[in-house]
Parts: C-alpha cells; sequence; structure tokens
C-alpha cells in the first residue's frame, strides 16, 4: 500500500511523536512532586511539607469540625484525607461551595504545632451534578436504611 | 480514492457537505442550549451556576478533539503528500484556539464563584494553557511559512510534537492533585450527572461539533479554491472566463 518513500516519512512522523513522548515523559517524572497542587493531611502529618513556607493543602472539611471565633470572619475547621487530619485557621471570605463533607484547597503556611494558617481557601468540587429532588430523595433513602 | 482526492470532486463533496453541517449544527446548538440553559433542572449544590458546562465542557471536549483530528491530517500530510490533509490541517488550527480560549473563559468565570479564584496553576488548567499557546505557536508558524511559498512541513512536525500535550490535558486530573473536578463523562464509567442534565449536555457536545466541522469545512475549502487558482474547471465554475 506505501511505497518506500512513504514507509520511510511514516517511520520518521512515528519517531518524531515517540521522541517527543518520551522526553516530555521524563521531564514530567522529574517535576512529578512539583506538578501536584496540594499537599495531603497525611504528608504534612509525615512532616513531608515544610514549615513557615507558603504550601496548600487539599482535603475533606470534617463534619461537625468548622468552629466560627467571635464576631469576624475568623473561622478553624479540620481537613481530613480519611487517615490524618489538620486543623486550618482562616480569616477571610470562604467561597460559596465551603461547607462540611466538601473538598477545600487551603493556601497558607504551617505553624510550628503544624496547623495550617490559611490566606487563602479554594472549593474544590466534584464531578457529579444532579437536581435538587434526586439529591435529596438520596439523603432520604440513606437516613432511612 | 485518488479520483475523490482530485481538488474538483472534492470541491463538490464539500459543496454539499458544508450547508449539512451549517444547519444541523445550529439546529443540535438551539435545542442543546435552550434545553441546558433554561429546561434543565438546577444543580443542587452549584443551583444555576453549573449550566457553564454546556458550553465550557463542549469547548474542552473539542480543544482536545480538534488536535487530535488536526495531527492525524498532518501525519497523512507529512507521509503522504497529499495536500488537502494539510488543508484540513491548517484550517483547524484557529476553530481549535478559539474553543481552547472559550474553554479557558468559561472555566475563569465558572471558577471565581465556586472555587474561589479565577486562575490557580494546577496541571489541568496549566496544560490546557499550554495547548492554546501550541495553536498559537502553529498559527504563526503556518502564517510565516505561507508567505514563504514554502511546503509546510516544520508546521506539520510542531502539530505531531505538541501531540505529546493532549494525553497531560486529560489525565492531568488523574496523574495529579489539581484543584479542577475529575472527568464528568468518561467512556467507561456511568456518568456522574443525572440524565435530565446530561441529555442537554450530549447535544450540546455533537452541536458545537458540528459547527467546528462547518468552520473547518468552509476554510479547507477556500484553501482549495486558493490553491486551485488559474485552473479551467474553477474558472470555469466561478463564471470566469479562463484566458
Amino acid at each position: 500500500m506505501m511505497n518506500a518513500k512513504q514507509k520511510k516519512r511514516c517511520y520518521i512522523t512515528v519517531g518524531i511523536i515517540l521522541a517527543s513522548a518520551a522526553v516530555v515523559a521524563l521531564v514530567l517524572l522529574a517535576l512529578n512532586e512539583n506538578i501536584h497542587l496540594y499537599y495531603t493531611p497525611t504528608e504534612i502529618a509525615q512532616e513531608q511539607a515544610p514549615v513557615n513556607r507558603p504550601i496548600r493543602m487539599g482535603g475533606i472539611v470534617v463534619p461537625g469540625s468548622v468552629q466560627r471565633q467571635g464576631e469576624g470572619l475568623l473561622v478553624a475547621f479540620d481537613l481530613t484525607d480519611g487517615l490524618n487530619e489538620i486543623t486550618v485557621s482562616y480569616d477571610g471570605i470562604l467561597p460559596d461551595l465551603f461547607r462540611e463533607g466538601q473538598g477545600i484547597v487551603a493556601t497558607g503556611q504551617l505553624d510550628n504545632n503544624y496547623k495550617l494558617v490559611a490566606s487563602q481557601v479554594l472549593a474544590k468540587h466534584d464531578e457529579s451534578y444532579m437536581p435538587k429532588e434526586v439529591e435529596q430523595s438520596m439523603r432520604a433513602q440513606y437516613n432511612d436504611s | 480514492m485518488k479520483k475523490l482526492l482530485a481538488p474538483k470532486y472534492l470541491d463538490a463533496l464539500l459543496a454539499i457537505i458544508i450547508p449539512v453541517f451549517a444547519i444541523t449544527g445550529l439546529v443540535l446548538l438551539a435545542i442543546g442550549l435552550y434545553w441546558g440553559l433554561f429546561v434543565a433542572p438546577a444543580d443542587y449544590q452549584q443551583q444555576d451556576a453549573f449550566r457553564i458546562i454546556y458550553v465550557h465542557v463542549p469547548a474542552a471536549f473539542l480543544s482536545l478533539g480538534i488536535y487530535v483530528g488536526m495531527a492525524t491530517a498532518a501525519a497523512m500530510a507529512l507521509i503522504f503528500r497529499i495536500r488537502v490533509f494539510d488543508y484540513w490541517a491548517a484550517a483547524s488550527a484557529p476553530v481549535g484556539a478559539v474553543f481552547t480560549f472559550l474553554a479557558l473563559v468559561t472555566g475563569a468565570i465558572w471558577g471565581k464563584p465556586m472555587w474561589g479564584t479565577w486562575w490557580v496553576w494546577d496541571a489541568r488548567l496549566t496544560s490546557e494553557l499550554i495547548l492554546l499557546f501550541i495553536y498559537f505557536g502553529i498559527i504563526l508558524l503556518r502564517d510565516a511559512l505561507n508567505n514563504a511559498q514554502q511546503p509546510a512541513t516544520a508546521a506539520q512536525v510542531l502539530t505531531l510534537v505538541g501531540l505529546v500535550n493532549i494525553p497531560i490535558v486529560h489525565f492531568s486530573v488523574n496523574w495529579w492533585y489539581t484543584l479542577h473536578q475529575g472527568a464528568t463523562l468518561s467512556k467507561f464509567a456511568k456518568p456522574e450527572m443525572h440524565p435530565s442534565m446530561l441529555w442537554p449536555l450530549l447535544i450540546c457536545i455533537v452541536g458545537f461539533g458540528f459547527v467546528y466541522l462547518f468552520l473547518t469545512c468552509l476554510k479547507t475549502r477556500t484553501l482549495l479554491w486558493r490553491s486551485q487558482s488559474g485552473t479551467h474547471w474553477l474558472a470555469e465554475k466561478l463564471g470566469v472566463k479562463h484566458g
């Protein structure tokens, strides 16, 4: 089907794709740790994150852990990845999607007690979408069982 | 096959499919967007803000899909030296860039109220931005080459090199921790979306897909005509006296 010239150009084409893929794969493997947007609470509990330097931590807001302090915006809550919990304190406006059980990415610095003093709190949305009525009936069924 | 790829027949084929793609795309978009923006129920968490998905997801999907089509065409042009494949690749680049830009902008608009920020340098957003720059690079390189009346080999090679970024964009949310959520639609899993919201999304994706086909076919035909200027069949077709 292909003549000799076309075959040769086909190999060159495949070669270009494979070579660039190999180069990029090596770079990404080398940078892997730096591409993650945030540390997990477990990584922070294992002291893998630097103290007193700006970092991000991602996790789920532990239900019942949200404490508002005083009249201001100051709020404290725990983030978990199911294994470890790290306390976050934040003085600012929380995003619309912030609630207990919600995924959150907090930017801030760890103090010496391994608590995160956050300067920014972002909500991490999940990939499920449903109407209110469906969500309510699912919750009702869950509560019944 | 050879005969079908002859400019005269290709032009006749494009003349038929261009209006078909245009009308199909517009009808599907009208249905999909009306259904998605007005009829579909509001999300339990995001209320009406989730409706931007009906533009964002098709745009993001096509930004990757168009690139794969463009790279396939570039490879065919490189191997077989059939010019129409290069026209297709050249025509795809601006359309792909527009959809990439649209995905980034709609994502930022949604991100501000939902995440709390317009932009974050996570793997998904960054790799999509790199995709936009790759499209820009290909467009600029083609522009420079066209002026020099050179074969577009360099642009074809750049297109193939940029192909590496496509799986990175797609899998970034699985390979690294990102702020961006995982895929809502995946081929092998049940969609994480209620059918009342999912159907208009699927119609919007197909609708935007036809808009892409329409625009790219139109541009391909323009490039075909330009390359055939002075030929007998085109002069005859356009009613120009051939001198």
